[in-house]
């Protein structure tokens, strides 16, 4: 076993001591098809919580997204987010000829499978806040690839912002039907229904 | 029986696998058998949660051998883990808020340790007063500090429940295999195993009378099926375990019935008190339907226990004066 699957291993048994992690798939099987997994954000555990709960096989080619200069800071975090996580990194100060979803959209053409937060930011209330276009964009861009909507409950009670260690609670990852861009969808519609997807996930988990 | 008492230490400990794995595998061939047989969904309900109690029985009978043949260091750890994941499921069913934070962070990596590690040490005058006395002190401390008024009263109590039953209870199974008696040295574990087949007899002895015996709930709002007679029918099995086991006890037959009956009793109004508690979470189904909370009934399996064995270790303490 190499270094970085033994602290992956780690580091999801620290999530499921921590949290349960408990992986519900309730719309879609865990099946190794390309996927893009959108969910709701609270957390810097979210990502860990949704990686811990996919079975083992599925983790390594999932990756989730990593902001370049957040997670390139120091060394420590840059091994863990490309050696372990396999992250997709992405800059967020945008310059004038650079796509932004270009990063994701080469992951996306190599046959990985995605997890992003169309939120954009940690929210800190109940409901997830409006979704971003970049979900939109990718979906039109790859029509083949499943979107799975994806609910995470309970995650803002373990570590809430500002606090640092967590608080032993379990949590559930709930895994929706799979949906696509509609014929002539626009994007707001799109995202709005995108949204309802997630959000309906959470009478499932309750 | 008085014969029994008279056998080494390992050859009893034989004895008593033999007899609780053969008692374990009988139970488990007859429920299979019962399960080949056509049910009305009410009979098929309740076989369903007799095959998940059994299985606890076997789990725990598998985890108490593992901790019996490795020592009581390692059976306080065991003990200890399971109170962490008891209580990790009763904080996620009772609805804390932000400001509680630190309070159950303290519940979690302090007090809980703490009162494994005064367990394991012997401190047992410490052990007995550190939750109810210092931490009940502590954590509401820690909660105020959370500048939040809300409910602050309800939170407090709700942390410090929890804490009473997953850890103040549970880590009286571990104290009780460290008591020492005098001319019962070493058998500490006994005990416990005693403790755990008298609560497990009691359980099941309930779930079966309750089918046979539709007598007038106790307590509607909180379990249709506990009468007075059905709790009476669960204590006397108990008592009746305990009393039939008394060779591996310090205690003679009469005073082995009482204390079992008493554990009993404890353990099936311990059931009680936690089904009003998830009531009042707003959970109706019972653990191990497997909610999507991830909350997979452990709490359930270990508030029985939790109950009588304080209980049983404190009238056995303050009886023998050990």
């Amino acid at each position: 076993m190499t270094r970085p699957e033994a602290v992956g291993l780690a580091l999801s048994f620290l999530a499921r001591l921590i949290t349960g992690a408990q992986g519900h798939w309730y719309g879609c099987p865990p099946k190794a098809e390309q996927r893009i997994y959108f969910a709701n954000h609270q957390s810097h555990f979210d990502w860990v919580l949704i990686w811990a709960s996919l079975p083992r096989d599925l983790r390594a080619q999932t990756r989730p997204i990593a902001a370049r200069d957040y997670w390139t800071a120091t060394k420590l975090k840059h091994w863990i987010t490309r050696e372990v996580f396999n992250a997709v990194y992405v800059s967020r100060v945008r310059t004038e000829d650079e796509d932004p979803l270009e990063p994701l959209a080469e992951a996306l053409r190599n046959g990985d499978s995605l997890v992003i937060f169309p939120e954009g930011t940690r929210g800190n209330k109940g409901d997830p806040a409006a979704f971003k276009a970049g979900l939109f964009h990718l979906a039109e861009q790859f029509p083949d690839v499943q979107l799975i909507p994806t609910w995470i409950d309970n995650v803002q009670r373990v570590m809430p912002k500002g606090e640092v260690v967590p608080v032993p609670i379990l949590c559930s990852v709930t895994f929706g039907a799979p949906m696509q861009l509609a014929r002539d969808e626009d994007k707001r519609t799109f995202l709005t229904r995108a949204r309802d997807a997630v959000v309906a996930l959470r009478s499932v988990a309750a | 029986m008085g014969s029994l008492r008279a056998l080494t230490v390992s050859q009893q400990i034989g004895l008593l696998f033999v007899a609780i794995f053969g008692l374990l595998i009988l139970a488990t061939v007859l429920a299979f058998w019962r399960s080949l047989k056509e049910m009305t969904p009410r009979q098929a309900a309740l076989h369903h949660r007799f095959v998940l109690d059994l299985r606890a029985v076997w789990i725990g009978t598998v985890l108490f051998w593992i901790s019996w043949a490795l020592g009581a260091a390692v059976a306080t750890l065991l003990f200890a883990v399971v109170s962490f994941l008891a209580l990790r499921e009763f904080i996620t069913l009772t609805h804390t808020r932000r400001a509680d934070h630190r309070a159950l962070l303290a519940v979690f990596f302090v007090v809980l340790p703490l009162q494994y590690v005064l367990a394991a040490g012997r401190a047992f005058n410490l052990f007995s007063v550190f939750i109810p006395v210092y931490a009940f002190a502590v954590l509401p401390i820690l909660a105020a500090l959370g500048n939040d008024a809300t409910r602050f009263l309800e939170r407090t109590a709700k942390i410090q429940w929890g804490t009473m039953v997953c850890v103040y209870g549970m880590s009286h199974a571990p104290a009780l295999l460290l008591l020492s008696f005098p001319r019962y040295e070493e058998r500490g574990a006994f005990l416990v195993l005693y403790i755990v087949i008298v609560v497990a007899v009691a359980q099941i002895t309930h779930e079966l009378v309750a089918r046979r015996l539709r007598r007038r709930p106790i307590a509607r709002h909180i379990n249709r099926n506990l009468s007075w007679r059905t709790w009476l029918a669960s204590a006397l099995a108990g008592g009746l375990a305990g009393g039939l086991l008394y060779w591996i006890t310090p205690f003679k037959p009469p005073q082995s019935f009482l204390i079992a009956f008493i554990a009993a009793g404890c353990a099936i109004f311990g059931d009680l008190v936690m089904k009003a508690m998830k009531r009042d979470a707003g959970i109706q189904r019972q653990g191990s339907t497997g909610s999507v909370t991830g909350a997979v009934g452990l709490l359930d399996r270990v508030a029985p226990m939790c109950f009588a064995a304080p209980v049983f270790f404190h009238s056995v303490r303050w009886y023998f004066g050990a």
